[in-house]
This record gives structure tokens, sequence and C-alpha cells, in this order.
């Protein structure tokens, strides 16, 4: 054959990408010639390879070559798309000369090529069934649940080491962490508690309005506030602000092998690390209970004083003689309940951590739902108590 | 009477629920030697050495240091093995609310009964010994990954503990400061008769320090070469082990 042949018949194709031009078929002795040319880069866009495929398979050719001369910029783009031709020329038994590519994307071809996939490497299933994934959900939940109570019984020996004086931590983490959760919260819960007795007092104040027992809005208040609303917001607050914080501090010390280098000291991260946390909301967030009944009782004054021409002191008096200490102490003792419970979870959740960033997001999130899903049902069931003994 | 060795592994299998890392691990490390765990990336070296320093209990199989099971113990014995440990962890692991000196500190004040003047000395000291000297106030995120790890290892040192683990020692440091921690391995091996354990696969530092070795596969899931890494490279005559010892494709 003479090589004027070589070019003999010519297929081009039309780029729906690009106007110019970027590979040409031509046929040869034995096969076909793939004449790239241009830029072959992304930016300037890549054509779309199933035309080209489809004419190959169509064809048949028993060999497949590269005429490069004319082909200028090229990255990644040429490469998948050099990647996946030689993929479906495999597939159907085309052979391609390879050593026809200019020397640098043949070595990067070869590259590509060298390790073959790992066998089982690939997810094969990426959706499981629902009821997988029920299944899968209800085992991961057991598992927490039979977690959580392993850690609180490791807090319970924690605390009795503590009690008797042995357990392991540095009394300077106990004063900080109280600081942590303690003072530097009491704007936060000035705010809301406030509001909430504000609330309160309004709501109320409609319907008393209608019997004419406006005065009452300092009962409503006072009761709310002491044995509910108080505790409850408190814990709601220290659930996001200092629960969060809590699974977060434990979350990254995971993730950065602090844990594991306090195991091997031989020192519990139980009593080192929980035990403060644990003292320190348990101690704070009665007195911060205390604070938050009073500011909304304050706020319920508000409320009464410049909507209902009650005056401070009748609304004081109102609830000296209406809402005696008893009901503090019940909101107060919950406020206890709900510190255990919240610096719990956000330790429980932070110990859990994996080991990568975002599970110590994942920690965050799920400390603060576990404390507020505790706080209600403990809530709960301290209520029912109460009314079962009669306080 | 042969001597007890300082660990003694038995039938190890280790394990991330049912997917098996590595099974029927067989070896023992004896005491003031310089052991090198190799093997490619994956393929179960820095869990290994989460079982042998107590942090993770086996699936199947036993440890036994100095002779006492450290599974069939009691969780006080086992702390007490646990805490003779030294360990120098990949990033440092520092704990990142207390400054150098209070990290160095904290094993001092749990396990001596040194006066705060002796503790001081001994933390300038271990300072002075990985090169940080002066640097006992500063928090660990005000220093470098490098200036971290050393720390990390000066706290490992802290109670002079008759076996070091590291993990990936190199990693992470300048061919200089990796060089001076091969040094100060060797230190620890021929001054204070330290056993010392080595996670690596940073191969000049495996050759300068190794004594003795086993090379994990990833693929068989278990040892398939032991003994001195330089003996190693020139009897060898399995193609995984040769390929990484001489870093050939």
């Amino acid at each position: 054959m003479i090589d004027g042949d070589v070019y003999g018949e010519e297929y081009s194709f039309s780029m729906s990408i690009d106007t110019t031009e970027k590979y040409q078929l031509i046929k040869t002795e034995d096969g076909l010639c793939l004449q790239l040319s241009g830029d072959w880069r992304f930016q300037s866009g890549i054509p779309d390879i199933d035309i080209l495929l489809k004419h190959l398979i169509n064809t048949q050719p028993v060999n497949l070559s590269f005429d490069c001369h004319r082909l200028e910029n090229w990255d990644s783009g040429l490469m998948t798309f050099l990647v996946n031709l030689l993929k479906s020329c495999k597939q159907n038994n085309i052979s391609v000369l390879q050593k026809t590519l200019p020397a640098g994307i043949h070595k990067l071809l070869q590259l590509s090529f060298a390790v073959p996939e790992r066998k089982g490497a690939r997810r094969a299933i990426l959706g499981q069934p629902v009821l997988a994934k029920i299944g899968n959900v209800t085992i991961e939940m057991h598992r927490n649940w039979s977690d959580l109570l392993a850690f609180v019984g490791e807090i319970f020996f924690g605390f009795l080491n503590f009690l008797r004086g042995r357990a392991r931590f540095r009394y300077s983490d106990l004063f900080f962490q109280i600081e942590a959760a303690g003072p530097s919260a009491l704007l936060i819960i000035t705010l809301i508690s406030v509001l909430i007795g504000m609330i309160l007092a309004f709501v109320g104040a409609v319907q008393l309005r209608l019997f004419g027992a406006e005065i009452f809005i300092a009962n409503l208040v006072g009761l709310g506030m002491a044995r509910e609303m108080g505790a409850m917001m408190t814990a709601i607050i220290m659930a996001g602000r200092t629960g969060a914080a809590y699974a977060a501090q434990l979350g990254t010390m995971q993730v950065n092998e602090e844990i594991d280098a306090l195991k091997t000291m031989g020192i519990s991260p139980i009593e080192f690390l929980v035990l403060p946390r644990l003292i320190a909301l348990c101690l704070t967030m009665p007195l911060l209970c205390i604070y938050a009944d009073f500011m909304g009782i304050i706020g319920g004054a508000i409320v009464s004083a410049t909507m209902m021409d009650i005056s401070f002191f009748q609304y004081f008096q109102q609830i000296q003689d209406f809402v005696p200490l008893k009901h503090f102490g019940v909101g107060i003792f919950k406020a206890g309940v709900f510190g255990v419970l919240v610096a719990t979870a956000g330790c429980f959740r932070g110990l859990q951590c994996g080991r990568s960033a975002s599970s110590v997001g994942f920690a965050a999130t799920s400390a603060v739902v576990t404390s507020i899903v505790l706080i209600i049902v403990a809530d709960a069931i301290i209520t029912v108590i109460c009314q079962i003994i009669g306080i | 009477m042969a001597e007890i060795p300082h660990f003694d592994i038995r039938n190890l299998t280790i394990a991330y629920g049912d997917v098996i890392i590595q099974e029927k691990l067989d070896f023992t490390i004896n005491r003031g030697e310089v052991f090198v765990i190799m093997g490619g990336s994956g393929c179960g070296k820095s869990t290994l050495l989460r079982h042998l320093v107590g942090l993770m209990e086996p699936s199947i199989g036993d440890i036994f240091v100095d002779g006492v099971n450290l599974w069939q113990s009691s969780s006080e014995e086992r702390n007490q093995i646990i805490s003779r440990n030294g360990v120098l962890y990949q990033g440092g692991a520092l704990w990142s609310s207390m400054t150098l000196a209070e990290n160095i500190a904290l094993p001092l004040t749990e396990y001596t009964d040194l006066k705060q003047k002796q503790i001081a000395d001994v933390i300038a000291y271990k300072l002075s010994l990985v090169g940080l000297a002066g640097f006992e106030d500063y928090y660990p995120s005000e220093i470098s990954g490098g200036m971290r790890k050393r720390a990390g290892l000066a706290r490992a040192m802290a109670l002079d503990p008759d076996i070091l683990f590291f993990d990936e020692p190199s990693a992470g440091l300048d061919p200089v400061s990796s060089r001076l921690l091969d040094d100060l391995i060797l230190e620890l091996r021929d001054s204070l008769g330290a056993t010392v354990v080595v996670v690596s696969h940073e191969l000049a530092s495996i050759f300068t320090v190794g004594d003795n070795s086993i090379f994990l596969d990833p693929n068989e899931k278990t040892i398939i070469a032991t003994g001195s890494p330089k003996k190693l490279l020139e009897t060898s005559d399995d193609p995984r082990v040769i390929q990484f010892l001489t870093r050939t494709t």
C-alpha cells in the first residue's frame, strides 16, 4: 500500500461542546488512527466519547493507533477520555497501539492501569433495603443504650472513689469547669428567664381577667417558675451551652488520642475528665435554677405592674403567701438531676466519638438531643413521683 | 534458666467486629531490644500497637507482659502494668488544656511522691533531652507538630518506663529531627536498658534502630517474616519483604 491510502477515507464528527474539531478517525491499512488535535484541557471542553465509541464498536477495527503531532495542551481531560477509550477497546477486543501516543501520556496511562482494582474494594451495595436499615438502626440503638448504662456504672464507681477521696482529678479542673458552667451562663439565663416569666404572665392574664382574678397571676408565675420552668429552661440552656461543649471537648481529645494517652498512663478518663464536669454541673445547676426562678418572677412582676395595675408589693406578697418554699425545693432538686443528666449525656457522647472531625460535630449534636430527651423524661418521672408522695 | 521475655504474644487475632485485620500472631519481645513492627499502610500495625499497650482487648489470643497475662488479670493489675508503659502517639497526643510542664507533671504527681521542686527539675531535664528546654509554659497549640511530638516523648519518658512504644516516630518530622529521634531511641536502649517497640515504615529508621522485627502483610493477614531488619534484607527470599526493604516495585 502506498502512503496516500492512509488518508484515503476520513471520518469526522461534529463536536457538540466545541466548534473546533478535536479528533478525526482515519482509516489505515489494518485499523483506524485517531488523530488528536488542538487543546485537550477541561476548560476548553472535552468532546463526548460516546459517538466515537459507538463508531468504533460498529466498525470493529483490528487495532487503533494515535496521531498526536497536532495535539497542543492537555490535562486530565485528555487522560480520562483515553482511559475510557482504552477500557472499552479492551472490552471489544480492539488492540490499542499505546506506543503511538506521546511518551508522557503513555507513561501516565500505564501508571493508571498498573495496579488492578482490588477485588471487593468497591462497595457493592450502596443502598440497603428498608428492613435491613431498620434492623441496623435497632441494633445500633440497643448498643447505644447498653453503652450508656455501662458508662453510668463507671461514673458511679468513679463517684464512689471521689467520695473516698481517691479519685484522680485536678481540683483546678473542677473550679475551671464550675466557672465555665456557672457565672458565664448568667447573662443568657437572665434574658431567657425574664422572658419566660413575662410569657407565663401574659398567657395567664388573658384567662384570669375573665374571672377578675388578676392577682392570681402571681400564683401562676411563681408556681410555674419554681416547680417547672426555672429548672427546665436552665437545663435546656445548659444542654445547648455546656453539654455540647463537653461533647466537643472530649470528642476532640478522642480524635487527638489524648484519651488513649490518659488510659495508657493508667488514669481513668471517667475520673479525670468526666467527674469534674459532672460535679461542676451538679453544683452549679441548682444555683442557676434559683437565679432563674427569681428572674422569672421578676419578669412576671413587670407584666403585672405594667398591664394589670398589680403593684410590686401586692405581687410579691401574693407569692410569699401562696407559693411555699417546698415548690422551690422541688425545682432545685430537679435542676440538680438535670445537671447530672446533661453532664452525663455530653461526656458520654464525647467519649463515644469516632476519630474524625465530622464525628465531633455529630457528638455535639447528639449530646444536645440526648440531654433534652433525658431532661423531659426525667421531668415527667419526677412530676409523677411528686404527685404520688404529695409534694 | 531461660529469661522470661518482656512481651510474649500468643495466637493473637485482632479484628474490628467481624473484620479480621491480623490473625495467628505469635512473637516475643525481649528485654532491652528495639523491636520494629513493619508492614505497608493499612496492614494493622497501629492497631497491633494499641493491643500491646492494653488499649484494645484481643478478639482471640493472649498477651503476656513479664509472664503475666494482661487480660486475665484484674483491672487494677492491668492498670498497673499499663501505666509502666511509655507511649508516644502519632501526633504526640498532649493534653491540650495543659501546658507542656503540666503534661509531664501529671504522671509524676500521680505515681510518685516527688516534691514540687523535684518535679520541676525532672520536667526541665526531660524537656532538655528532647531539645525543648525552656518550653515549660507553652500550650500544645502554641508549638509546631514536630515539637509536639518531641514533647509527647518527654511525657512518655517522665516515669522512666522500662518499655517505650513509638507509633510512627518519624512521621511529620524533618530528616534531621528524625535522625536525632533514632539516636535517642538507641541511647534509651543502651543507657537505661529499656525495651523499645517501634511501629514504622521509615526504612532509614528501621535499619538504624531495629534489633528485631516482624513484618505484617495485609493480604496474608499475618506475620510473613521475622528477624533483624538488616538480616532480613540479606537473607529473605520473600519478594514482598524484599520489595518493602529495598523500595522496588
